[in-house]
């Protein structure tokens, strides 16, 4: 067990997953498609005045692509669950918790990076423009795979249960409350002239932590789901 | 050293059970009075406050009822990590027992904060941090207890809230400093809940009260909660009870 | 060689075994046979460390499992009821990413040549494991057993769905491990076709 089969393990995680969501495409598509959905639905809720749509719109973006994420939960262990590579990955002789983050990683670059991608667009939908898109796209970048990493202790301690999916976000809404704070901040302190730093500063600290404890808590999950 | 066996001893279900019993009049009395006396200090004893009258005085409730609410949930995080580390039954079902009388205290909390509020600044409520972390920890204790609830084996249950209650732990001092941030990015009504300046003696002599007499309440509702959970699981007829016939047969030629 | 010492498991509120000691030997197969229900897959969950038992420990050469952690992962292969085979994948990719996962190396060749000596044949190679039969997929799930080289094998139930020639191949493989001082431990309900003073036979009653 040394750091050069560490990394091998990791990686095949990371490569296997890759491999399987290139022959099913539909689960990335499905992120965007529910992001782009639940955006349109603002404005034609609120109206389509253009001053309104630009105070709402940091809003708006990061809760849809929050709820994105929450729902995109559902798939990064049930599969493995179900067919029993889940108990495989258990077994593998290097730390779970180390593994567990080449899973969330490969998961977020399925779901969570093609949402990263696709706000610009939606960000000028909104009014948005220049310097506050690029916070926009780099509060996502630093904010979605942080729901990632927390989403997978709430999507690990509910595997097998029934009612999951909306047991799954209660547990995991109260821990995105900062991550939202923060990224929605981002945007609208750079809107308002302030500049975004500070939030984004505090977005690179949550991703720091939860890179750091979150593997952990969703490690000890797993092995409890497997008893 | 004997004071080491004697703890040992109260580590199982059995032996706790009784304690437990035998503790709870006691302190059941002793809340009565407390509560008694803090209330009647908070409502008819300390002066009226200059700026908000007498509607001020729900915060006699509202304080108390808040502290206990992160308190307990502290304690019932604390439960769950022993039992994780050491494997015990009896912390598991005191984690069991705790959240729903913290859940109660936070609900508490959020009522008696409304009700402070309203006559306050006019709205029912206020997006403060305080408030809105209580909030959020009404959710976590929502989230402990379905999350046990869905799960039909015991054992899972127990150890995946107790994965949960630790982890929530670590949010709510996280929740508490980006409300506050949040308040400030938005340069929100500067309303906070706090009392302003310093209270007159008696208020802080019957905030204190209303404290104790709620942490006593806690501890004998919590004591007899937990044995309601003994009886419930403990007790159930275990098929097989007897060990089980174990025969290793080597075939031999 | 591996022990159990005075291992207990409940199942939800049924006592399923309590004070289980068994020894086995390298060179030697645990066959676990018992009705349904009575605990086999637990004990051989316990084993794996998947699953950990209300009392007793597991030994693995006179240390307890629990202290081992990743080195006993490392000297086990572990198939369960559950495949661990991923529907969108070949079974030559799922056989290449369940070895390497594992940290054992195996080169493409390597793996066909398991997946042939199992039983099947180069064409099914390269089809998406999701259009093979259920024993062509336990087939596919037991390839490993003739890449692994790890020396601890514990499978539950690896006969099933198989017919009758895989399960002969299958048990030969067996065997061949058996006699390399590899050791077994199998749940099975059939009666495991090896020479029986290399068969340990543990009956569980529930």
């Amino acid at each position: 067990m040394n750091g050069s089969s560490m990394w091998e393990a990791v990686s095949g995680i990371i490569r296997r997953d890759l491999l399987l969501a290139m022959r099913r495409r539909s689960d990335a598509a499905m992120s965007v498609f529910f992001l782009v959905i639940v955006v349109s639905l603002f404005p034609l809720g609120v109206g389509p005045d253009p001053v309104v749509l630009r105070t709402i719109g940091p809003g708006v973006l990061w809760v849809a692509a929050l709820l994105a994420c929450l729902l995109s939960l559902s798939r990064v262990f049930t599969a493995d669950y179900v067919d029993g590579a889940l108990e495989q990955m258990v077994l593998v002789p290097q730390p779970l918790a180390v593994l567990v983050v080449g899973k969330v990683l490969a998961h977020w670059l399925i779901s969570g990076l093609p949402v990263v991608l696709l706000s610009p667009l939606l960000g000028l939908q909104f009014g948005l423009s220049g310097e506050s898109l690029g916070v926009l796209v780099m509060s996502l970048l630093l904010g979605t795979p942080t729901l990632s990493m927390i989403g997978a202790i709430g999507a690990a301690l509910v595997l097998g249960v029934r009612g999951s999916g909306l047991l799954v976000a209660l547990l995991v809404l109260p821990l995105y409350v900062p991550v939202l704070i923060f990224g929605a901040g981002a945007v609208t302190s750079s809107m308002a002239g302030i500049g975004g730093e500070a939030n984004l500063s505090l977005l690179g600290a949550c991703l720091v932590l939860s890179l750091f404890l979150a593997p952990w808590a969703t490690a000890a999950a797993l092995r409890i789901a497997l008893e | 050293m004997s004071m080491d066996i004697n703890w040992l001893k109260y580590s199982s279900p059995q032996a706790f059970y009784p304690l437990a019993g035998r503790l709870i009049p006691w302190f059941a009395c002793v809340v009565v009075v407390l509560m008694g006396v803090g209330l009647y200090m908070g409502f008819f004893v300390a002066p009226t406050d200059f700026q908000q009258g007498e509607a001020y005085r729900i915060i006699f409730v509202h304080v108390p009822a808040a502290w206990m609410s992160m308190f307990l949930y502290v304690v019932m995080a604390v439960w769950a990590g022993i039992g994780m580390g050491l494997n015990a039954r009896l912390s598991f079902m005191m984690a069991q027992a705790i959240a729903p009388t913290g859940a109660m205290f936070t609900f508490l909390a959020l009522l008696t904060g409304a009700m402070w509020g309203k006559p306050t600044w006019g709205a029912w409520w206020v997006w403060d941090a305080r408030l809105t972390s209580e909030l959020i920890l009404l959710f976590q204790y929502a989230g402990v207890m379905l999350l046990r609830t869905s799960i039909d084996d015991l054992r899972r249950a127990d150890r995946a809230s107790a994965v949960f209650a630790l982890v929530g732990v670590v949010n709510v001092p996280i929740i508490y400093f980006s409300v506050q941030w949040w308040n400030t990015l938005h340069q929100g009504a500067s309303v906070s809940m706090a009392t302003g300046s310093k209270m007159a003696s008696t208020m802080l002599t019957a905030m204190l009260l209303m404290t104790l007499a709620f942490w006593l309440y806690s501890i004998a509702v919590i004591l007899a909660r937990v044995r309601c959970i003994m009886v419930e699981r403990e007790s159930l007829p275990v098929w097989n009870e007897k060990s089980a016939v174990i025969q290793e047969a080597v075939e031999a030629r | 060689m591996l022990q159990a010492v005075s291992l207990r498991c409940s199942r939800g509120e049924r006592r399923l075994f309590t004070d289980l000691n068994v020894k086995v030997e390298r060179g030697s197969l645990l066959a676990v046979v018992g009705e349904n229900g009575s605990g086999k897959t637990s004990l051989l969950r316990i084993f794996s460390s998947l699953l950990s038992p209300e009392q007793g420990s597991v030994l693995w050469e006179g240390q307890d499992i629990l202290q081992l952690k990743e080195l006993y992962a490392g000297q086990l292969t572990y198939i369960g009821h559950l495949n661990g085979i991923k529907d969108d994948l070949t079974p030559l990719e799922n056989l290449m990413s369940a070895m390497s996962l594992a940290g054992e190396s195996c080169s493409n060749n390597g793996a066909k040549e398991a997946l042939e000596a199992i039983g099947l044949k180069r064409p099914i190679h390269q089809l998406p494991s999701k259009v093979l039969s259920q024993g062509q997929k336990r087939r596919v799930a037991l390839a490993r057993l003739w890449l692994s080289t790890r020396p601890l094998w514990l499978l539950d139930e690896p006969f099933t769905s198989l017919d009758t020639a895989a399960t002969a191949v299958v048990t030969q493989r067996l065997h061949t491990h058996l006699q390399r001082a590899g050791l077994a431990v199998v749940v099975t309900h059939q009666e495991v076709a090896l020479p029986t003073e290399i068969v340990q036979r543990l009956r569980l009653t529930g």
